[in-house]
């Protein structure tokens, strides 16, 4: 066997953004170092050394798995982020640090590896090999979850989620996952059903997903990044935006078991005038959080009804730093199927396509 | 989810010095008794039950063993007053409440009223103004189960009350069949939030599921996104944008399609997801655009899961979001057809507005058992779908003076109206032969036709009445009124379900029941039967003289002959104005001789020669030469072979056909001088029942109970129907069990020509359901 050479990467080019995750080797023999080519060790060096590149590039860092075994190579796997609209600039560094001459195979999933497959191509020399977005990001979840985040467990979920303040994360195993329906909450939506590696269907998806949430708040309250967006939401209070069943009942409306605290409409506040001129950004930047949330909740339960499903597991970047979300999906998840269904999540919520991508690297290296 | 009251609507409250049209609004209001009234977040709508006193035309028998026969005449005809039930409904906006309450109270003679049921979530609003205006207790009902009892109601009891919405067809409008089931269905309900309901049965529904995001987001949301106030004008704005420069769609992430998951490139993959990335404004179009696919979408989709998940087909939309607005059924219908890959279609209803009053009233009037009869549409007293265009502007609507407002008028029929028990499948029975909404070129045609022959049915319906001085004007009034309407059908052929000849002419009917001309041919009918009757003995007496084969064959061409009197047909009824002597013989010679253009005589005469039937049942057609000379004839002869025969004939009049009323009277004349009809009514071999009709065309959904009790128990096996408006405009494609007989003259040349044939061409179509279709059916749309 012919270990396919380095660098290792996988790349996930979504709508919104690009994941990448890097194998660096840490079990480099001296020999082997001194066969490495100047390029590739300052790709590592880049890498490695830096938690920003660029302006938008991030490094996960606190994701990192240490001391991972692929392929008979130790080393730790780094996830990076960067938007998707810096791609050309990404292409173009590609180009500048004469990426092609390390004759690596770039597999990239995500819709901007057909996209983008021209302009890698045509810009820098590269060819992609295009994988397909589910199945990269089921195998890469699988494998994650197989081999544990540094000794603790991938997958969590929310203990008591009917109560705000005895509401706690617990850690858990996905052990024997099957079936379970996936819901993969990126810039849009997908839901599937899951029942082994490589028997799954989409059962359905929503364009209301964290693109929506994102383009609204910044139509709504002029912020620029997710990151304030959710900032601003952590702050504000859904129910001066949105109107509730107790505003147009007086209380629960008893004749539908509706309770008074539901939201009857999202935004139906702001119908009115007065109530628009009266309301903070905050105030509405959460109102969208809660109904894009409460939205995606909604559809995925009925969703694991129709097929008889009882796990639900979220992942996807809208999570990332998310914590209103993750517990208000907990808590739908429990309270509309009363206890029926619990909502189950990841720690490397949206890395799992770029994964997967790197795991197919590995694939065809053995293949070969 | 409850519609929201607009908060901001108080800021225009209409001049009250606004002078409603009485004649026109509020109609039989001095008779009006339990109120209901549903109000909604910009449209009042108000229900109350009113009796209507009006004319009808009655006969009755002379008693000719007496010796003081006044005249020769058969019966005399005499016109009563008859009080009948109506339900009125009338939708207004908000601001015009206090003009409306006002004018109620100062026409309102019923004291016996105390109560007025309300609904809607704008009734608590203005409970004490009713209180106060009116001095009626205002009695609160819950909003869904209004909404469930009138959207029942509506179902059953108006045709054509469900529609499909297709934007880029022919015909945006796709009326359904009633269904003689309406249960179990799915009822979506697009407020402020949404409400998915099942309905199982008339008591029993179920909230199933919901969504908050529903009406009141559109409105919310894209108040704060485009600075736009009025519901109205964002759907304005949504319909001339572009969402695809907000909506990321699969194709911005993908380059083209997703090819492996079917996912074409132009679907939305994240609902403003552009907003997000691009630094750009956008204009309010375009976000108002995507804002109404994302909240579209979404609903359709829940619908959907539901749909699944409870196995249900039909699903129904209404709310405010909805009520009228081509851009969102547009939109839910496209979300739906996406979703279910078209399993499941998406239905809307004529008269959603009103389902929350229809409710309401019925929950106060549920002990005069309003769901114990049959109620029909009244076209003459309803506005029809869309007549007030949600185009326009309320308040431009309001500068301009007029007051908008919109009606429904139903009638309490005095039958029960079921199913004919013969139909091969009662689902899927349209009466009418040619949709006209969907026929331009016949619509134009027909639309034209009763145009042109509106001065003959003016100038009959005054000579109708000559002692009544005042008779011109009422007859210029419904003039007046038909020719509106018929111009209102000219622009929108959907305005009361799918347009048909039938409609047409039971529009007319119900305009001339309105200006209190009840049976415009009530002398001209009774002066045929009279002609008609002398020579009876003589028709029977030389068929009798035939041998079989040529006898059958003569009763057929008397039938057939008969049928050319027709008032109805434009092209005999000037023939007969002209030349009032045109005879049985003459007609007889008119007819097209044998091949005919359907001509199945041959297999009818085979069959004939087989074993006679049990049972046959008779639609009738025309007074005159028609029903005495050739269907009693042909009657006569059903009973010499041992088949029973039940006659039915309209209930009520329309044109000159034969009442039931009349009927009764001409059967017993023909029994005292025919021993053969007289035998068969003695021996109840020779039933007369009514049809439950008023029509000149026939609907075989909706007849008398007591026909469908009858036809069972007789064991029906043979169905004839007689007539271009029964066997031609309605029924030609009707599928029945039993063998069927449908017999006409096409007596109108552009019909005619339309087929294939000839003025006086003849229909003879024989079909038994248990062998192969006759070749020689014609198709009645043009090829």
């Amino acid at each position: 066997m012919r270990l396919k050479s380095f660098p290792w990467f996988g790349m996930d080019i979504g709508g919104t953004l690009v994941k990448l995750v890097y194998f660096e080797p840490v079990d480099i023999t001296a020999e082997e170092e001194q066969e490495e080519v100047e390029n590739l060790k300052s790709i590592r060096r880049y890498l490695t050394s830096n938690v920003a590149y660029g302006k938008t590039g991030v490094r996960d860092v606190h994701l990192e798995l240490r001391n991972l075994t692929m392929c008979g190579r130790t080393g730790n796997l780094h996830f990076i982020r960067f938007p998707t609209q810096a791609m050309h600039r990404f292409i173009q560094m590609g180009r500048d640090k004469n990426f092609s001459s390390l004759h690596t195979t770039l597999c990239a999933t995500g819709g901007g590896a057909y996209k983008f497959e021209n302009d890698f191509r045509t810009m820098a020399d590269l060819e992609l090999l295009k994988l397909d977005e589910l199945d990269c990001l089921i195998r890469g979840l699988l494998f994650v979850d197989r081999v544990g985040f540094n000794g603790h467990p991938e997958c969590y979920y929310f203990q008591n989620p009917s109560d705000t303040q005895s509401c706690v994360k617990r850690p858990c195993s996905l052990d024997n996952p099957f079936p379970m329906l996936l819901v993969n909450i990126g810039s849009g939506v997908s839901i599937l059903a899951v029942y082994s590696q490589d028997n799954y269907k989409r059962v359905t998806g929503t364009s209301l997903g964290g693109g929506t949430f994102l383009g609204l708040c910044c139509l709504l309250t002029g912020c620029e990044t997710f990151e304030e967006a959710l900032e601003m939401a952590s702050k504000g209070d859904s129910t001066n935006v949105d109107k509730l069943v107790k505003d147009i009942y007086g209380g629960d409306y008893e004749r539908f078991g509706l309770q008074g605290s539901a939201v009857a409409s999202s935004f139906g506040h702001m119908m009115s005038k007065e109530k628009r001129d009266s309301i903070s950004k905050e105030d509405l930047a959460r109102a969208t959080l809660v109904t894009i949330t409460n939205n995606i909740g909604s559809i995925a339960r009925m969703c694991a009804v129709n097929e008889k499903i009882e796990r639900v597991v979220f992942v996807g970047n809208f999570l990332r730093i998310n914590t209103v979300s993750t517990k208000l999906l907990a808590y739908a998840m429990d309270f509309w199927s009363k206890g029926q269904l619990r909502a189950l999540f990841l720690e490397h919520e949206g890395y799992f396509g770029a994964v997967g991508a790197l795991m197919e690297l590995l694939k065809t290296t053995e293949e070969q | 989810m409850a519609e929201c009251v607009r908060v901001e609507g108080s800021s225009h409250s209409m001049d009250k010095s606004i002078t409603l049209p009485p004649d026109e609004i509020f109609r039989n209001l001095e008779n009006a008794k339990r109120f209901a009234i549903d109000i909604g977040g910009s449209l009042t709508k108000l229900a109350y039950y009113s009796t209507v006193q009006h004319k009808v035309a009655k006969v009755r028998s002379f008693d000719h063993t007496a010796k003081e026969v006044p005249s020769d005449k058969l019966y005399e005809i005499s016109v009563q007053e008859e009080i009948t039930a109506r339900l009125h409904f009338i939708k207004f906006e908000n601001a015009y409440i206090e003009t409306c309450l006002d004018f109620i109270k100062d026409h309102l003679v019923n004291t016996e009223t105390k109560v007025i049921k309300a609904t809607g979530g704008g009734a608590h609003k203005f409970k004490d103004l009713i209180e106060k205006k009116l001095g009626l207790k205002v009695d609160k009902e819950d909003e869904m189960t209004c909404l469930i009892k009138g959207c029942n109601f509506v179902l059953k009891n108006i045709p054509h009350e469900a529609f499909v919405y297709a934007k880029h067809a022919d015909s945006e409008f796709r009326f359904q069949n009633t269904h003689p089931d309406i249960f179990p269905y799915l009822l979506v309900n697009i407020g402020s939030g949404v409400s998915i309901v099942k309905v199982e049965s008339e008591d029993k529904f179920e909230r199933i599921g919901g969504s908050s995001i529903g009406g009141g987001t559109f409105w919310g949301l894209g108040a704060l996104l485009t600075k736009t106030k009025r519901f109205d004008e964002l759907l304005q704005l949504a319909s001339k944008g572009q969402h695809t420069s907000v909506d990321m769609l699969v194709k911005d992430i993908y380059g083209g399609s997703y090819g492996s998951l079917g996912l074409t490139g132009d679907l939305i993959a994240s609902s403003f997801g552009k907003s997000a990335t691009a630094d750009k404004d956008f204009s309010k179009e375009d976000m108002a655009k995507s804002l109404l696919h994302m909240i579209s979408n979404d609903i359709g989709q829940l619908a959907c899961l539901y749909a699944k998940l409870h196995n249900l087909s039909r699903v129904y939309f209404g709310g405010f979001f909805i009520r009228g607005h081509p851009v969102t059924m547009h939109t839910i219908t496209y979300s739906i057809n996406f979703f279910t890959k078209g399993e499941v279609q998406a239905l809307f209803l004529r008269h959603e507005g009103y389902l929350g009053a229809i409710g309401a009233f019925l929950k106060g009037a549920e002990e005069d058992n309003p769901n114990q009869y049959s109620w029909g549409e009244n076209y003459a007293g309803s506005s029809g779908l869309m007549s007030v265009s949600p185009d326009i502007n309320p308040m431009q609507r309001a500068r301009s003076g007029t007051f908008p407002f919109d009606m429904l008028e139903m009638d309490r029929l005095e039958r029960q109206l079921v199913n004919l028990p013969l139909l091969q499948d009662a689902s899927s029975y349209i009466p009418d032969t040619v949709d006209l909404t969907e026929d331009a070129l016949a619509r134009e045609y027909w639309l034209s036709c009763f145009e042109e022959a509106l001065d003959g049915v003016v100038k009959r319906a005054v000579a109708s009445q000559p002692d009544i001085p005042e008779a011109a004007e009422r007859a210029e009034k419904f003039r007046q009124k038909y020719r509106h309407k018929l111009q209102t059908l000219r622009h929108q052929p959907f305005a009361y379900g799918s347009l048909t000849v039938r409609s047409l002419l039971d529009t007319r009917e119900h305009c001339l029941n309105e200006f209190n001309f009840p049976d415009p041919y009530s002398k001209i009918k009774q002066r045929e039967n009279d002609v008609a009757l002398k020579y009876y003995q003589k028709a029977v007496k030389s068929l009798e003289e035939l041998s079989w084969e040529e006898r059958q064959f003569a009763l057929v061409r008397g039938v057939l002959a008969g049928n050319v009197f027709d008032w109805g047909a434009k092209a005999v009824s000037d023939v007969l104005e002209s030349d009032p002597e045109f005879g049985f013989e003459e007609a007889k010679r008119q007819l097209q001789e044998r091949p005919w253009l359907v001509d199945a005589y041959d297999q009818w005469i085979e069959r004939l020669k087989g074993p006679p039937h049990k049972c046959a049942l008779f639609f009738v057609d025309n007074s005159g030469m028609d029903i005495i000379l050739g269907v009693m004839p042909f009657v006569r002869e059903l009973l010499c072979r041992g088949t029973e025969v039940v006659l039915a004939s309209n209930s009520g009049p329309a044109l000159n056909d034969v009442t039931n009323g009349e009927l009764q009277i001409l059967t017993e004349r023909i029994a005292a001088m025919d021993p053969v009809i007289q035998s068969g009514l003695k021996e109840d071999r020779l039933t007369l029942v009514q049809s439950g009709s008023s029509s000149p065309c026939l609907d075989l959904s909706r007849l008398d109970k007591v026909l469908a009790m009858v036809v069972r128990e007789r064991q029906t096996d043979l169905v004839i129907i007689e007539g271009m408006g029964r066997a031609i405009h309605t029924n030609y494609y009707a599928m029945l069990t039993c063998e069927s007989l449908k017999m006409a003259v096409i007596k109108n040349s552009w019909l005619a020509d339309r087929l294939g044939g000839k003025l006086f061409s003849v229909v003879f179509k024989y079909e038994d359901p248990t062998r192969k279709p006759s070749k020689d059916t014609v198709a009645l749309t043009p090829s």
